[in-house]
């Protein structure tokens, strides 16, 4: 396996007159955590669409998992995780119904299935839950649980979008505590967040502006280049001069 | 193939836990089996009739009698002369009248040939036809029992039959007050449940109620639009009706415009009824849909005659606002009838529309809970 | 100054779920009041009940002198209110959005225009825009705007921030600084830990109880224990390692660095070093650091993460 992840090239999504990714060129290694973050409207939604195989780019070059975006789309899918804030599990069908069937979709089964579903289970702390239905549990318990299914079947990388939204502290830490944790795995994690303190815990940090990759660096090297005490402070003075933005 | 299976027991998992659809599955084909299978009728039950026997002699006493021996017809009265006819009508319960001319047997014998006139109420033609047949036939068993062979003389009674207010039995002048009544449900009703819950929904229901604005203001001004449209589409059909399927209006327009109104209003208060008890959308439209248009479509007596329905379902169609209105319109356009005439009726309506707004004002959530 | 909320003893449940248990609160006016928690804590049931749209089960709850209960006719006209995802009118424009909730306050936008100004005037140029086409940060503002412009004794802002860009929620905080100003309540919350700092007086909240109520400086000096903020390269490794350590009380990933807090009364910093080497962790670096909020709620919450 190479030890690059994702490598685009000047990768570009237009819609109609509105170019919303211009140019995107960058790599992720493989097993880093790589923070990507952005403004809203920045175009992070749509550079993650063009990369986990749900929207084809408009030109340039995209290779996730040493797959072609624009030719193998159906296989990276099969590839890589996924979880977003807004929707991972479903609300009515219990804990272990949600894994079997996430489990069943990628290709496992069996026995297989059920050895891993049990490990999964205990290491969220799920146990006493298995057979309630996801919607009664608390927030934080869900994320968690979404995560774990995300890579349930031991994907190359793992695409977050804004994960630990709304989540109280300690949650999120413990979900980063996993993230370190599947990462030293060898998966490559791919995180948005709103989180500005998060983006220290990345190996490096991307931050888009009106579709371009404006700063790409470690958490370390962007608070020495644009001389912040924090990357919020980068990210502010980065984002306060976008274009974009304010509409 | 598995990835395929584990979604399909997902997707049976989900229908199987949501209650509201179960419901729509399978309680609705139960519903509709019940009301279309016993609604559509196309015999003819328990029809009131009326006889003006002008002979009072054997033979019409027979076919009087054989007529009240059929299941189709129920003798309601007699008349004593021609004038009562109209007034009969106008009343509305009655739908045939009889007449048989004066020295009916002995016109029989002696000529061979007796006239009897048979009037039906065709402001509902489907209904006024299959009267009529019925009636016919029921002569004609008679004559034909009189046919035996020792009497020689062929023997003929002869119907004339009468459809009075609509005697070209055009289905358009059936259709058209229908059509007025269940348009005015889907706009007003409809619309309007779906345009409260909406707001319900998208969670701008918060603020409105903490604001100044009255839960009346709501509510009327939710209405309004809906109220100023309805007529708007009242006018419209009614033009329409007029001159390009030249539908004839006999009666008042000021009247018909102050039912039409009353009925809108009747209409707008169970769309807000029906909001008051819907959280979402969703529901709302169910609601509306089945628990009203549907009705309103079968049970109001718009297609199919609810006196040929089994007695649960026309004690049922009662409670539809729709079967008043319909009535009252038809007797307007059709036979000019005046609120002398329509007070029943109205008041009915007036009654329902207090009732729900009532209600739905109570049950109006000055909170969340 | 008087006492604008008066919150006593109030519980609420639905069906199964405590959402708000035994809650005590007094808000002063003038303040900027912020309550703070994750999702689920019971903010938005406790908004309900300051804006008169839920009834609590048990105790009483006052707001500018009228119980919610009985009068709530009367607190209505006077409150801002901002509910959770803004409650715009997605299909009417910024321009109609903003006169139809000044009419429905029996009010016009010219009136108190100069209070909205600094905050409406970014969204001048698209007065004629639907709603529904604005970014989040340009829908907050015009939520705001809206809730604001009869210019209400007390404002309700409901999770404010939320999904919205670090640029929008700092600029959201410098408006709510200026109607400090001009005298107005301010009731917000939030589950950002570090906009605890830009408020008056902070409730941390979390399951439905009030973990602590206070200033966000005294809150951070109740935080009884030394605190440490451990670096290394290996941040993963130093995590694992930290948990092991007997004597870790407490161990949270922060950014850079890690906090730690120790169980002995005097930590022995120099034993947590050669430790550290002992597993294998290199170029650790260990600094007192003083306490944020976030570490105060942390450590009120109860949830110590030790000896995985």
């Amino acid at each position: 396996m190479s030890e690059t992840a994702i490598i685009t090239e000047n990768l570009t999504r237009r819609f109609g007159d509105f170019t919303a990714v211009d140019q995107l060129s960058f790599e992720v290694k493989r097993g880093e955590i790589f923070g990507f973050l952005g403004a809203n409207g920045a175009g992070k939604t749509t550079a993650m669409k063009m990369l986990t195989g749900l929207l084809s780019p408009t030109s340039g070059r995209a290779e996730v998992s040493g797959l072609d975006v624009y030719t193998q789309a159906e296989a990276i899918k099969k590839r890589i995780g996924y979880m977003s804030q807004k929707f991972s599990l479903y609300d009515d069908l219990t804990v272990d119904e949600n894994i079997r069937f996430y489990g069943g979709i990628y290709g496992l089964y069996g026995s297989g299935l059920q050895q891993k579903s049990q490990q999964l289970v205990e290491s969220v702390g799920l146990e006493d839950v298995r057979n309630a239905k996801v919607a009664s549990l608390p927030l934080g318990w869900k994320q968690k649980l979404a995560f774990s299914i995300s890579i349930l079947h031991d994907p190359a990388i793992v695409f977050l979008d804004e994960p630990t939204g709304g989540v109280d502290p300690v949650t999120r830490r413990q979900f980063w505590e996993k993230m370190y944790e599947v990462s030293g795995r060898g998966i490559t994690v791919f995180v948005t967040t709103h989180y500005m303190d998060e983006a220290e815990y990345c190996d490096r940090v991307s931050i888009m502006v009106d579709g371009r990759i404006d700063a790409l660096d470690t958490p370390d090297g962007l608070k020495r280049a644009y001389e912040a005490a924090s990357i919020e402070d980068v990210f502010i003075r980065l984002a306060r001069s976008a274009k974009r933005g304010d509409e | 193939m598995r990835t395929f299976r584990g979604f399909v027991v997902k997707e049976f998992r989900q229908i199987v836990r949501d209650t509201r659809t179960l419901v729509v599955l399978f309680g609705m084909p139960v519903i509709m089996m019940v009301l279309f299978g016993f609604a559509i009728r196309n015999e003819v039950n328990n029809v009131q009739v009326a006889v003006l026997d002008l002979a009072k002699d054997a033979a019409t006493q027979s076919i009087i009698q054989k007529l009240g021996a059929s299941e189709s017809f129920e003798l309601a009265g007699t008349l004593e002369s021609y004038d009562e006819v109209e007034q009969l009508f106008r009343e509305g319960d009655i739908k045939e009248v009889v007449v048989f001319e004066a020295g009916f047997s002995e016109k029989l014998i002696r000529d061979g040939v007796a006239n009897i006139q048979i009037i039906t109420d065709a402001t509902d033609p489907n209904l006024a036809n299959l009267v009529q047949a019925y009636t016919t036939s029921i002569v004609q068993d008679y004559t034909a029992s009189l046919n035996s062979p020792a009497q020689g003389q062929p023997a003929g009674i002869q119907p004339v039959v009468r459809m009075m207010y609509n005697p070209e039995l055009r289905s358009v002048n059936l259709f058209v007050p229908g059509l007025i009544a269940v348009i005015l449900m889907l706009i007003s009703a409809l619309m309007t449940s779906i345009s409260i819950t909406r707001e319900k929904e998208m969670g701008n229901m918060e603020i409105l109620l903490v604001s100044p604005l009255k839960p009346h203001h709501i509510i009327i001004g939710k209405v309004l639009p809906y109220l100023v449209l309805s007529v708007i589409n009242v006018i419209t059909i009614l033009i329409l009706a007029k001159f390009v399927f030249q539908v004839p209006f006999e009666g008042s327009y000021l009247f018909f415009f102050l039912e039409a109104t009353l009925f809108i209003l009747t209409a707008l208060s169970l769309g807000v009824f029906i909001s008051s008890i819907a959280n979402n959308q969703q529901t709302a439209m169910m609601i509306s849909l089945a628990g009203l248009l549907l009705p309103t479509v079968l049970l109001s007596g718009f297609i199919f005659p609810v006196s040929s329905m089994p007695q649960p379902l026309q004690l049922l169609s009662h409670t539809i606002p729709a079967k008043w209105f319909l009535i009252i319109v038809r007797d307007i356009m059709l036979k000019g009838s005046g609120l002398n005439y329509l007070w029943f009726e109205t008041l009915i309506l007036s009654l329902i529309t207090l009732f729900f707004m009532g209600v739905s004002l109570k049950k109006f959530k000055v909170r969340l809970q | 100054m008087s006492t604008i909320v008066r919150i006593q003893d109030v519980s609420k449940h639905f069906g199964r779920v405590n959402a708000l248990k035994n809650i005590s609160v007094e808000i002063t006016e003038g303040e900027i009041f912020g309550f703070i928690g994750p999702d689920g804590s019971g903010k938005t049931t406790l908004f309900r009940i300051m804006t008169t749209l839920l009834v609590p089960d048990t105790g009483s709850a006052e707001v500018l002198g009228f119980d919610v209960v009985k009068e709530y006719k009367k607190i209505r006209p006077l409150l801002g209110y901002m509910p959770g995802r803004f409650s715009l009118y997605q299909d009417l424009t910024v321009e109609e959005n903003l006169h139809f909730f000044a009419s429905v306050f029996g009010t016009d936008p010219e009136e108190n225009y100069s209070l909205i100004e600094p905050i409406f005037h970014r969204l001048e140029p698209f007065r004629g825009r639907l709603a529904g086409n604005l970014s989040g940060g340009m829908k907050q503002k015009l939520a705001l705007s809206c809730a604001l412009i009869h210019k209400p004794k007390l404002l309700l802002l409901d999770e404010p921030t939320t999904g919205v860009d670090a640029v929008s929620r700092k600029e959201f905080w410098e408006m709510l600084t200026l109607l400090k100003e001009e005298g107005i309540t301010i009731v917000v919350s939030t589950p950002y830990m570090d906009e605890a700092e830009l408020c008056g007086r902070v409730g941390l909240i979390q399951d439905g109880r009030l973990l602590q109520m206070d200033t966000p400086e005294e809150i951070v000096a109740s935080f009884e224990m030394p605190l440490f903020g451990i670096k290394s390269d290996d941040t993963y490794g130093l995590i694992k390692a930290l948990k092991s350590y007997s004597w870790a009380h407490s161990v949270h990933p922060f950014g850079e660095s890690i906090h730690y807090t120790d169980r002995r009364d005097t930590p022995d910093i120099e034993g947590l070093k050669q430790f550290l080497s002992e597993q294998g962790v290199e170029k650790v670096e260990i600094k007192r650091v003083k306490p944020g909020i976030e570490d105060s709620f942390m450590a009120l919450m109860g949830s110590e993460e030790v000896h995985v």
